[in-house]
């Protein structure tokens, strides 16, 4: 049997009250992708942190090709041969994709300190590029890439070090389909090249496809490791939660009523065309299509973030003006944002402060919000929402991503609303929450809200929806009912190859 | 690479999971909890330091620790203070207004003006306030409607302000006549032994702490600096609240105005000529951050009065004016660099307590 490339034997890490780590061993062997999963706060980035050098190990031992090793910071770990990179990118949009690559390391002039040779940095960054399998002019500003190609421009400054060992953490979090199979093809390219990875990912599915073996952590302990051909997306979660989750995607029983939303001939130049769809209430409608198709610009203009040019939207039959998000909170409508921490969340306040900003004017006598009422209001979404916080006063900045998305839904909430937009509810939070979340939304919908369910994880938009539009290109191209619809169809009609059915 | 956020997120994530489903909201976890607020506040920290110094001035000076002298320094500070109560709220919403020192001159000789032609005082007085919010309007607008980032909008309202000044004076003084005994009271006047700016200061103080701290479109201020984009989202008039505060901080920059017209019983055409760092510096050492979100009127007026008894301390001990300046500097350093350092110590004390 091969010695594996990086090796981590009985690490064990506290923090002061917690203990993050517990007697953790696992490896990774050259040409292999290792996939680490767990729920958040299972000591996943813990580890990850530990493995590349940013965090010591309290106890235990980690080995670099069978020799014990002590990274003292990544610096250090990276000139061993190990890389990582963060689920938040770090590349810098105002220089160059080249300059990105090398940073801190710009080739210089032979003879002139400080003097940069441009010549050989653009040739050096091609080579790497290529190595990767991206296709990116290296004198081109990050600033004019995708997500995508910036997550490559920092794969690829690893790989110009000749790293051995490559962690992603979450890499495919704001990644499309079609992105995340690009990615993909990537590291199995890398992985040809004897490259051992280490893959953590909330997307069980994605661990099907990709990895060679999987470790399961679980409180800070690892719970299990097996080949991927032994795992199964049951057991995973089973041993992830430590308990059957039959909730994980829970189907609405109620069936639809009266139409709660109606948009007929919704079109703004340059995202929209003429798109058309009715939400009935207590009816959940998922909004499929890859990252682009209009999704997130239709949620927005229906809630009043951008104008729309022409169109026509009613809430329970009566025709709305809707100019700005003001407007849609009166007429019932109400967006839970793709991105909790740009769009959602103030998270310089307390838990109560958000989750009463939308309705305060309500809680207020006179221009003053009544403490006991604001308290009570949260207090009570806390309850329902299980939000798990050591109190209301708690500034949101400090709970964890399942809790902060979880405060923004209670926020929607707050507003009593009749149509609820949920944009990528559950992206990045640990599958226990997840569950709960999807327990909300259908309850919800039994309660008679009509709610648009955009998703990029299909399995939750079809097991979640009654039916199902699929957009592209700014408009609606095909509809499933729940019967109907599966990955693959709903996939065909995204990417502009229909299935017959 | 950055490895700063991502540890924070799974320490806090841990930290979710170890807390209880719903931590019970005491009164005795309140009391705790307001304790901890209190030291752990930059209010505290300002007010131990001012108590420090007042103290080593007291001891060091004969002149110091009399009540004319306090009233004096009091007096002194006011106009500062009073301004930095709107830059605050201002900062507050992430944005900045530069133009407080040209509205502060304008509106104090459009009254001086008004009152030297005969108009009716109480008439001058809102021409002069009315002047400043006007300002604040067009910088509001300029801001939201025109899409200027506020540092620009504002530094060209500063400009186009005090050149206004001069063109009205040519440059000379305008001279308010003596007969307006009640105007003159509201820069030169006592209530019972404290100077009237000193007492319009604490009643501004405790009314803007109650307007951030207690009404609805306080809270908005703060989430709007905090995150505009979710507070837009959340349905908040994000426009209107920034008109709101521009309006605010110019009429207030408009009664300091007013009152230094009445305090010198003329409208200098000079008047508030750089002002506007004062009172930025007031509004920071008083714990405001430039990113918006945070930040206290009574830090700002706490702020302002540090610098006034710092001044007062250097003059009485006999520091060349020129070394002052340097002085003062270097403390409106010191005191963000503490702060700083310390909620970097909180973070790290809180991220170990998992």
């Amino acid at each position: 049997m091969t010695v594996p490339v990086l090796e981590a034997r009985n690490i064990s890490k506290r923090f002061p009250g917690v203990v993050a780590l517990e007697r953790v061993s696992l490896s990774v062997f050259p040409g292999e992708v290792l996939a680490v999963v767990g729920e958040n706060g299972a000591g996943k980035s813990t580890l990850m942190k530990i493995l590349s050098g940013a965090l010591q190990p309290d106890e235990g031992e980690i080995l670099l090709d069978g020799q014990v090793v002590r990274f003292t910071d990544p610096r250090h770990a990276l000139a061993r041969g190990i890389g990582i990179i963060y689920q938040e990118l770090s590349v810098i949009d105002a220089l160059s994709v080249g300059e990105n690559v090398f940073l801190g390391r710009l080739p210089e002039r032979p003879g002139l300190r400080g003097s940069v040779d441009w010549p050989r940095l653009w040739r050096d960054a091609a080579r790497v590029l290529e190595r990767v399998g991206v296709p990116i002019d290296p004198q081109r500003q990050v600033r004019e890439l995708s997500v995508a190609q910036k997550q490559l421009v920092e794969i690829a400054r690893a790989l110009s070090q000749d790293v051995r060992v490559l962690i992603l953490d979450e890499p495919t979090s704001s990644l499309s389909l079609q992105e995340t199979e690009r990615l993909f093809e990537i590291l199995r390219g890398l992985r040809a090249q004897g490259v051992a990875i280490i893959y953590i990912s909330h997307r069980l599915e994605e661990i099907f496809t990709l990895a060679d073996r999987v470790t399961v952590l679980r409180d800070g302990r690892v719970v299990g490791t097996l080949p991927i051909g032994e795992a199964t997306r049951e057991g995973l979660i089973r041993m992830m939660v430590g308990r059957d989750l039959s909730a994980y995607y829970r189907t609405v029983r109620s069936s639809p009523g009266a139409v709660r939303l109606e948009v007929r001939g919704l079109c703004r130049t340059g995202t929209l065309q003429d798109v058309n769809l009715t939400v009935r209430a207590g009816e959940i409608v998922g909004l499929a299509g890859l990252v682009g198709a209009g999704r997130t610009e239709l949620a927005r203009c229906l809630f009043g973030v951008d104008p729309i040019d022409t169109g026509e939207i009613r809430v329970d039959g009566q025709v709305v003006t809707i100019r700005n998000p003001r407007d849609a909170v009166r007429h019932g409508i109400v967006l839970v944002p793709e991105d909790r921490k740009l769009q959602g969340l103030v998270l310089i306040l307390s838990v109560r402060e958000n989750i009463t900003l939308p309705v305060l004017e309500r809680l207020a006598r006179l221009g003053f919000p009544s403490r006991r009422a604001e308290e009570q209001v949260t207090q009570s979404f806390v309850e329902r929402l299980r939000i798990r916080t050591p109190s209301l006063e708690q500034r949101v900045m400090n709970l964890s991503g399942g809790n902060q998305q979880k405060v923004v839904l209670a926020r929607a909430l707050a507003t009593n609303p009749k149509v609820l937009i949920l944009d990528e509810p559950t992206r990045g939070i640990d599958v226990g929450a997840k569950a709960e979340v999807h327990a909300l939304i259908a309850e919800l919908a039994e309660a008679g809200m009509g709610i648009l369910l955009i998703s990029s994880e299909l399995p939750e938009v079809l097991t979640m929806s009654h039916r199902i539009l699929v957009m592209s290109g700014g408009r609606i191209v095909a509809e499933f009912s729940r019967e109907e619809a599966t990955e693959e169809r709903v996939l065909a009609a995204a990417t502009g190859h229909p299935v017959a059915a | 690479m950055d490895v700063r956020s991502p540890q924070q997120e799974t320490v806090t994530a841990q930290r979710g999971r170890s807390e209880p489903e719903a931590a019970p909201v005491g009164t005795g976890a309140f009391a705790r909890r307001a304790l901890q607020r209190l030291t752990g506040l930059r209010e505290f920290n300002i007010l131990v330091a001012l108590l420090v110094l007042g103290a080593f001035l007291s001891v060091t000076t004969d002149a110091f620790l009399t009540t004319g002298n306090l009233f004096g320094v009091a007096r002194a500070f006011s106009l500062t203070a009073i301004v930095a109560i709107g830059q605050t709220m201002v900062i507050l919403t992430g944005g900045i207004d530069l133009s407080v020192g040209s509205v502060l001159a304008l509106a104090g000789l459009s009254t001086g003006m008004l009152l030297e032609r005969g108009v009716p005082l109480p008439v001058a007085m809102l021409a002069g306030l009315g002047v400043g919010a006007l300002v604040g309007l067009v910088n509001g607008l300029l801001i939201t409607r025109v899409g200027l980032p506020p540092f620009i909008a504002t530094l060209g309202t500063l400009s186009i302000g005090r050149g206004l000044v001069y063109v009205l004076t040519k440059g000379y003084p305008v001279t308010v006549p003596y007969d307006y005994q009640a105007f003159v009271w509201l820069g030169q006047g006592y209530i019972w032994i404290i100077p009237v700016p000193v007492v319009i200061m604490v009643v501004l103080t405790l009314l803007g702490t109650i307007f951030l701290g207690f009404t609805t479109y306080g809270r908005y201020i703060y989430a709007v600096g905090g995150n505009p984009e979710a507070a837009r989202l959340a349905g908040i008039p994000v426009e209107r609240v920034k008109l709101l505060v521009y309006v605010l901080c110019s009429t207030l920059a408009a009664l300091a105005g007013l009152i230094l017209v009445a305090r010198l019983v003329s409208a200098q055409p000079s008047a508030g000529l750089g002002f506007e760092l004062p009172v930025i510096a007031a509004a920071i050492i008083g714990g405001t951050s430039l990113m918006g979100g945070e930040g206290t009127v009574l830090g700002a007026v706490l702020g302002a009065a540090i610098m006034g008894v710092l001044e007062n301390g250097m003059v009485l001990l006999g520091v060349s004016t020129y070394a002052q300046q340097a002085v003062t500097g270097t403390v409106i350093v010191l005191a963000v660099a503490l702060d700083i350092w310390q909620k970097r110590r909180r973070a790290r004390v809180r991220r170990a307590r998992g």
